[in-house]
Parts: structure tokens; sequence; C-alpha cells
């Protein structure tokens, strides 16, 4: 059984996720079995799905199956290739390390009973799995609605609480706008043969036009559950909504999924690829990931905060998107494969890091009962472990070497700076202005990295019962643990990681990295030559550890070690307590100033003759009034406009069905004559 | 990796660390003379370090191990920088772990914990010099990207030894798209080192201060080791500057006539650079906080036009 095929490993997966589920219904209410078994058990299974896709993946096999369930005539069609098996190993191993923390953080008590959530979550990764190995239109719609529908179960765990329902409607209204999106594109893609599955896609060599539309329609489908600009309201309402494992699974894997979707359908299943789809990606990739990480550093709940970091990285992906299509349109397929690379190390890289850090939310969350930043400081006296494990976290996240979010950020960067070659010489001067914006986007995550570390873990406890806080369980720390390796050795290992990507870069552009980058050694890599450009993650870690460590030495020989203790000097101001340091509005403040148009700001300054001075500021976004605002007066209105046929007595509806049959009537030839 | 290339990798990296205490030292020196004051002269910095390694450290009860770690991560992180960086010879080993871009991911390092670090104990102070390092931060690290994005355009590359060899061994040219990175290098310097109009090295008055906001609850050794991290900095940023603008004189081998050679011409450039500065400084005012983010915008859209000219242009 071992030496299977991997498809049938997958299916095994798929099945195992799902049984699991199942016997959480059995055990509904036995909190110990689901929590300590199924759980772990549902990590375990994650391991092996990573294990088997990264043979899938270096062995690069190509499979298909077809799986005569469903309806008639219409079976699910399966298939694993490099891209697939990609995203599988991102999902194994975030599942890992995500289910084996939420064994130890789901508590007993109100809101959605512990089998019924075990339920949801495994069907939530058994979907995702499903919608990585659909090789049709009909399975990858049933798979894909599955995962919408199981992950708006678990955003509304806590449905007691309105505004948590309130956020999973808005979660499940766009989820849904986009699958229309996605069928439509599928529609198109198919080219009236009738024949849905993929296979037939790849053959229909469709015009210009109509891919252009599809291109279109599955960008807003797949940019929905993306969360590209202006669709990316649902991120900041369902993300604190959610129980944060479930937030880390979300933002980690399933709005990669959105990435996947694209890519196959732009690179895939379209047989041609038009520059202005690229340029189009890429500007709006670059506003989305402006627009998140300026409303990142604004935020004052600390899931807010990552989930406006998400969308900033989704736009990072996009932008990296957009270069490798408008790369790929020239036929310079090699530059298009750096891009793509550089969006794929992203794709790893954003999975375990921001998984990591909504997990470390989990456990100040349940240490402390505080998601308002206002109200947290100091933790790292009291909850070193996950304090630690935070850091790895936003150092990656801050894209700063050697970690893994700044390998991304410099093959991005790099393959901005071989642009000057594009034929259209305006295209030509974008592309600096984009590299510019990147470079502002990742310097302003490091702001909102600062502020988010700075103000939960260090500092003075703002609140006196954050001094009881206690530190992550023993399964939390393992399941924070597996993320924080799977980052480091992302970003300490480059070429590890880029023999994964190669597979998958040499199947959608037909050109890879990785003989190349790896050609100077294993520990440094160059994606085109070493005169061009080289990074090494290890030495330049072993350089300054090593410097520390010698200056610690130099000093504690020539001079001494000698250290006291006493209160902090603060320059010789005596009465000084916790309230003193910068609130996260504090620290958000200077942001506010610069980017003010930005914003949709309600402030309440306090004037000095009052006694009870109150100072308020609200930061909104501004689509909310400018897009969805209207459309939600459009649709109440066209409603109630429509409500006024409904008037609830009988003899009005049998007047309706008599005027409908006599229209019907006079407009079909033939009758009535 | 050969033998006399980790000499020359020993020797240039020493260099460095005994030529950035002297640089700040030669600039207070001409910034007193600049004052009509006679001055402490060069070798001061050297005096204060050893007084501060002498001290013992205080370090606040709340104090977190990360506080305690930082100086000596910042060190590293400017040791690491100062070895990387083509000062004499670009014939260095190490400097293949990081180019250009890696470079100021190094300075967003050290940033970011010197900020981390100023937010541990909690008090106003600290707070408020991470949230300005952060505030000139975020806009001069991009800053920083553009004008050596500039210089990678016309070297076709992001390395530093590949961009000294193309602007110092070609036919002498003039770059246009380098004049306006030059500007915005200027901007950036001053902002990152914490000198006038930015931030004034030599005051506490809160109002301003942001660098040594940030470094207030340090002592003794700890300090020892920010003050000459914060030396090496300006000295890391002065020797960017003249590999990236006036090369010549760095030279490509490694055997001792040729290395020497290269430190005079090294200590040379430094010396005028030095007496520039302390003029830029002694002749303009200190800005206040809020004009600091137009300045430095300022820097980043001259570094993007920087980038557009060469693309526009050609060369």
């Amino acid at each position: 059984m071992l030496n299977g095929p991997p498809i049938n490993w997958v299916l095994w997966v798929i099945g195992a996720w799902l049984s699991i589920g199942l016997l959480g219904i059995i055990a509904l209410r036995k909190f110990g079995v689901v929590a300590k078994i199924f759980f772990p058990l549902g990590g375990l299974v994650g391991l092996v799905l990573a294990g088997f896709s990264a043979r899938a993946l270096t062995s690069g096999t190509v499979e298909s199956r077809v799986l005569p369930i469903g309806l008639p005539q219409l079976e699910f069609h399966l298939r694993i290739d490099q891209l697939s098996a990609f995203f599988l190993f991102i999902l194994g191993v975030a599942a890992l390390g995500i289910s084996l923390f939420s064994a130890g953080y789901f508590r007993n008590g109100a809101g959605t009973a512990p089998g019924l959530l075990c339920l949801e979550f495994h069907f939530f990764l058994a979907s995702m799995a499903l919608v990585l190995i659909a090789d049709d239109a009909y399975a990858f719609m049933v798979a894909w609605e599955s995962m919408a529908l199981s992950s708006y179960f678990l955003v509304t765990a806590n449905h007691r609480i309105p505004k948590i329902r309130a956020a999973g409607f808005l979660y499940l209204l766009i989820a849904h706008v986009g699958a229309i999106a996605v069928l439509l594109s599928f529609g198109i893609l198919q080219a009236n043969t009738g024949d849905y599955t993929f296979a037939n896609m790849r053959l229909q060599q469709i015009s210009p036009f109509w891919a252009s539309v599809a291109f279109l329609l599955a960008l807003f489908g797949f940019g929905a559950k993306g969360g590209i600009l202006p669709l990316h309201v649902w991120l900041p309402e369902a993300h604190p909504a959610a129980p944060s494992p479930v937030s880390a699974l979300m933002s980690g894997v399933m709005i990669k999924m959105a990435i996947y979707g694209l890519l196959r359908v732009s690179f895939d299943l379209l047989h041609i690829q038009i520059w202005w789809w690229g340029v189009l990606l890429l500007a709006l990739g670059i506003a989305t990931a402006l627009f998140g990480v300026i409303f990142a550093t604004v935020q004052t709940d600390m899931k807010r905060l990552l989930a406006y970091s998400s969308i900033e990285n989704m736009g990072l992906l996009f932008a990296a998107m957009g270069l490798a299509l408008l790369f790929r349109s020239y036929g310079m397929n090699t530059l298009s494969a750096l891009a793509l690379t550089a969006c794929l190390y992203h794709v790893g890289a954003h999975a375990f890091f921001k998984s990591l850090l909504f997990l470390t939310t989990g456990s100040v969350l349940h240490a402390t009962g505080e998601r308002n930043l206002g109200k947290l400081g100091g933790l790292i006296r009291f909850m070193p472990w996950v304090a630690w494990l935070a850091l790895i976290g936003i150092l990656a996240s801050s894209g700063l070497p050697p970690f893994s979010g700044f390998i991304s950020e410099w093959l991005l960067l790099q393959s901005f700076l071989f642009t000057p070659g594009l034929p259209q010489s305006f295209l030509n001067m974008l592309i600096p202005v984009a590299a510019a914006s990147i470079a502002l986007t990742a310097a302003l995550a490091g702001y909102a990295m600062v502020k988010f570390f700075g103000v939960v873990f260090l500092g003075q406890p703002r609140e006196e019962k954050l001094r009881d806080a206690h530190d992550a369980g023993r399964l939390e720390k393992m399941g924070m643990l597996c993320l924080a390796l799977a980052t480091l050795i992302l970003g300490l290992a480059p070429n590890l990681f880029l023999h994964f990507i190669d597979p998958v870069t040499k199947l959608l552009v037909g050109r890879g990295l990785a003989s190349g980058a790896t050609a100077n050694g294993w520990w440094l890599i160059t994606p085109t030559s070493l005169e061009r450009a080289s990074y090494s993650p290890l030495y330049f870690l072993m350089g300054v550890a090593l410097a520390s460590a010698l200056v610690f030495a130099v000093v504690r020989i020539f001079y001494h070690g000698r250290m006291r203790r006493a209160p902090a000097w603060t320059g010789g101001h005596v009465w000084q307590n916790a309230r003193m340091q910068d609130t996260a509005e504090g620290y958000g403040q200077p942001i506010r100033q610069i980017f003010e148009s930005f914003f949709d700001m309600e402030r309440h300054l306090p004037r000095p003759e009052e006694s009870a001075p109150e100072y308020k500021v609200v930061v909104n976004d501004k689509f909310w009034k400018g897009i969805y605002l209207p459309i939600a007066n459009a649709t109440e209105f066209i409603s109630a406009q429509v409500g006024r046929l409904q008037q609830g007595r009988i003899s009005i509806y049998l007047l309706y069905s008599f005027l409908t049959l006599l229209l019907t009537l006079l407009l079909v030839p033939g009758v009535g004559r | 990796m050969t033998l006399s290339q980790i000499y020359s990798q020993i020797f240039v990296t020493l260099c460095s660390l005994v030529i950035a205490p002297l640089l700040l030292g030669w600039i207070n020196q001409c910034r007193a003379w600049l004052a009509n004051r006679s001055g402490p002269g060069i070798f001061q910095p050297y005096r204060l370090l050893h007084k501060l390694f002498n001290k013992d450290s205080v370090i606040a009860d709340s104090a977190s191990p990360l506080f305690r770690f930082v100086p000596y991560l910042i060190f590293g992180c400017m040791f690491l920088a100062s070895a990387i960086i083509p000062t004499l010879s670009t014939d260095l080993p190490l400097a293949r772990a990081a180019d250009a871009i890696a470079l100021v991911g190094l300075f967003a390092l050290a940033r970011v914990f010197l900020a981390l670090a100023a937010m541990d104990i909690g008090t106003a102070f600290g707070t408020l010099g991470a949230r300005r390092e952060m505030l000139v931060g975020f806009l001069a690290e991009p800053a920083l990207l553009t004008v050596f994005f500039s210089s990678s355009l016309i070297a076709n590359s992001t390395a530093l030894k590949t961009i000294v060899h193309v602007v110092s061994k070609g036919e002498f040219t003039i770059y246009p798209s380098l004049v306006f990175a030059g500007m915005a290098f200027v901007l950036v310097f001053l902002a990152e080192n914490a000198r006038v109009p930015v931030d004034n090295p030599s005051t506490h008055l809160e109002l301003t201060m942001i660098h040594e906001a940030l470094i207030l609850e340090y002592s003794g050794r700890h300090l020892a080791l920010l003050e000459w991290a914060a030396s090496l900095k300006l000295f890391a940023y002065s020797t960017i500057g003249i590999a990236l603008f006036i090369p010549w004189g760095i030279t490509d081998g490694r055997n001792s006539g040729q290395i020497l050679l290269a430190l005079t011409f090294l200590l040379l450039k430094l010396a005028i650079l030095g007496g520039i500065l302390a003029l830029v400084e002694t002749l303009s005012a200190k800005m206040r906080i809020f004009r600091v983010p137009e300045f430095l915008a300022t820097a980043f859209l001259l570094g993007v036009i920087g980038m557009l000219t060469h693309i526009l242009l050609g060369t």
C-alpha cells in the first residue's frame, strides 16, 4: 500500500479526515476524546499528506482518477500534478501544526459542541484537499462550496454573539458571489463543448476576447476568496470572529486556494496569456498590499491587525503572479519562472508564519481574554514560549533576513530588476514604480509587526489581570513549534524549498530555477549568476551570531560582566506607570497622519474645559461607505419594491398566475391561434 | 575560499571596527571647529567607549532577556554589514552572503530589534523613541532600496562587488540616474544616522530625540556596544556612499600593497566627507518631527525618479 500511486494516498487522507470528523459526531459532547485524540490524529494525517505530496512533487508524478460518485453521468475527475502537490504539501504541514494546537486550544464552553467543531474542522481540511485534486468544474465547485460552508460554520463557532453571526454572514455572502464568478469562468472555458473536465478545457482554443472574459471572471471569483481590493472586507471581520486555529487555517491555507485557482486557470487551463492581464493583476496586487499594510498599522485589535496583514500578503502574491503573467505573455519564460518562484515561495512562507502568528494570538486570548491591544502588554514575562515563537513569526512577516519572508521579497525584487527588456516602453516605466511600492510595503509591514509584538508582548502589562497570564499548554506549544520550525527552515535553507517549487514552475512556464540557483553550493541562492545576485541566509545568520558571540566573549575577557538591577531610569522621572506607554492608537498615529486620505476617520477630541475628557478615534474602511453600503441599500430598495407584489392574499396570487398564463400564451407562437 | 581571502576579510573588518569611532570623532571635532570651539580631539569616542565598558551595567527590573541580548545582536548586524560592504577591496568572501537588498534587510533587522528593545521596559520615552525610529525607518528603508536599484539597473546586478566594478572600472561616464540617486542617498544618510536636520545626536530633549530615546535605558557595556554599533552604522553608510558614487580607489585585489593604497584613499575620502557632513549639520537646523516624513518622502521619490531616468535614457 505504501507504494500505491499518490492520488490514492490523497484520497485516503481525505477519507481519514472525513471519518475523524464523523467520529466527532459520535463523541459529540465527550470533550476529552475529541480534543486529545481526534485533533492530534487529524494532525498526523496532515503529516502523512505532506510526506506523500512532497514525494509526488519531487518524483514528478501526474495521475488522474475518475471516482463514480456524485450525480449520474457526472463523475468526479481527480488529478494530482505538481501544482496540486505543492499546495497539498503546504496544506499538510499547516494542518499538522494547527491541529496539534487545536487539540490544546478548544475548550468545552458556549457555542458549537466540541464534536461538531471536530466535524467542521476536518471537513474543512478534507474539502481543501479535494479542491486541490479536482479535475473537473463539477468536483471543483462541490469542493469549493464545502470549503466555504465548513469554514463558515467554523467562523460562527461562537454563534451566540450577534457580531460573530454578522461577520460569518458577510463572509458567506462574498464567498458565494465569488463562487458564481468562478462557475461562470468555467462555463466560458469549456467553450460550448458541454464537457466540464479540465482536460477538455486545456484543449480549447478560445478567442482572446473570451479568454479575457474568463480570466476576469476567475480574477473576481478567486479574488473574493483571496481578499483582493475591493473584495477584502470579509477578512478583517471574519478573522477576529473565528476561533484562532480557524483563523490560522483560513489565513494560512484557505486564502491560498485563491492563488491556486487563479494559477490553475491562467497558466494551465487557458492556452494564451495576454499582457494586460499581468498589468491588471500587478496593479491590483500592489494596491491591495499597500492598502492592507497601511490599515494593519492603525488597528487596535490584534487579530484584525493580522487580518489586514494577510490582505497585504495576498496583495504581494497577486502582484508576483501578475509579474509572472506579464513575462509569460511576452514569452520571457525564465523571468516568468523567477517571479512565479517568488510567488510560490511566499505562499509557503506566509502559510507558516501567519498561521503561527494567529495561533499565538489564540494563546494570548486564552490566557488573558483580551484581543484589544490597549489592554495587553508585557506578556513576554508571563508567557515566554508564546512570545519568543511570536517573535519568529513577526520577523518572518516583516521580511527581514535571515527569515522566510525576506527570501520571497528578495526573489520578487530580483525579478523586478530584470524587467528592462519588456518590449513596451511604458511597461518598463511602470516596473520601477511597482518595485518601489513593494519596498515601501515591506518596510511598513515591519512597522505593523513591531507594533503587534511590542504592544502585546513587551512593555509593562496595561491591566493588572495580565500578571496572572499563563503560558500555552503542551499541545499548543507543539503545534506552534511545528510552524515555527517550518518558518525557520524556509528562511535558512531556501534551496531545499526551491526544489519543491521547481517542478511547479516547470509545469506552468516550462522553466525551473533550482538547478541554477543551487549551482554555487547548497547554502547560496543565485537566481541567475553569481555576479548578478546571491544571498546565503546561513552565512548571514552565522555572521551575525558569530560576531555577537565574539563581542560577548571579548567584553567579558577584557572588561567584566557585572550587572545590577534597578528601577527603570526613564530620564529621571520618578512617577512612571503602565498607562504612560504608547497605546496601540498612539503607535499608529504617525501613519494615520501621513496617510490620512486613505482612512475614513471619526475623531472626537476633548475640549480643554471638559471635566471627564474623552478621546476617541475610529478608523473605518472607505470601501464600506463607497461601495458596500450603496450596494446593500440598493438591494434593500429593490427587495422592498418586489415586496409590494407580495400581498399575502390568495386571490391576488391567482391573478398573477392568470396574467402569467395569458402572457405566455401570447408570446409562445402557435398557441392560442 | 582561500586563506589569503580570509586574511583580507579579517583585516578589512577590523579596519572598519577601528576607523568607525574615529570617523565619529573627526566629525565631532570638525563641528567643534566650525562652532569656534577647540573640541575634544578625534579620539574622544574611544575614551567614551573605554569608560562605558568599565562601568557596571544597570538594567531595569522589568527588562526581559530580549533587552539584554539586543546590544550584542545589533553590534553583530553592523559588524556583518561592515564585512559585506566593499570598503577597501571587492574581493571579500563574505560578500556573497548578502547583496544590496540583503544589506538593507540587515539594517532593517537591527532597527526592528532596537525598537523592540526600547519598548521592552515599557517607559514613555522608550515607546516614543521606538515609534519615531520606525517612522523614520519605514520611509528611509525603501528610499535606500531605490538608491540601490538605480545602481543595480546600471550594473545589471544587485551584488555590491559588481556595482563597484561597473562604475569604477568602466569608461568614465556620468549617469544621470545616479545624480538623483545620490541626492536621495544624502537625505537617507542624514535620517538613518540620526544627524541634523532629522535628529540631533547631542541632545536629550524629548521633543526632538529619536536615537537617544531608544537607548535611554541602556548603560555600561550595553550602551558602549550600542554607541559603537551606531558609529559602525555611520561608517557603513559612508562607505556605501563611497562604493556607489565615488568608488575609485577600491581595489579588487587582496595583497597588502593594494589594500594599503585603498586604505589611504578611503581615509582621504572619509576625511573630506566627514568635513562636509559637519558643515551641513552646522548650517542646518533640526526640523519638526512631522516634517521628517516629507523629507524622507522626497528621498524616496528622488530614488524612484532615478530609476525612471535610467529607464527613460537607457543608461
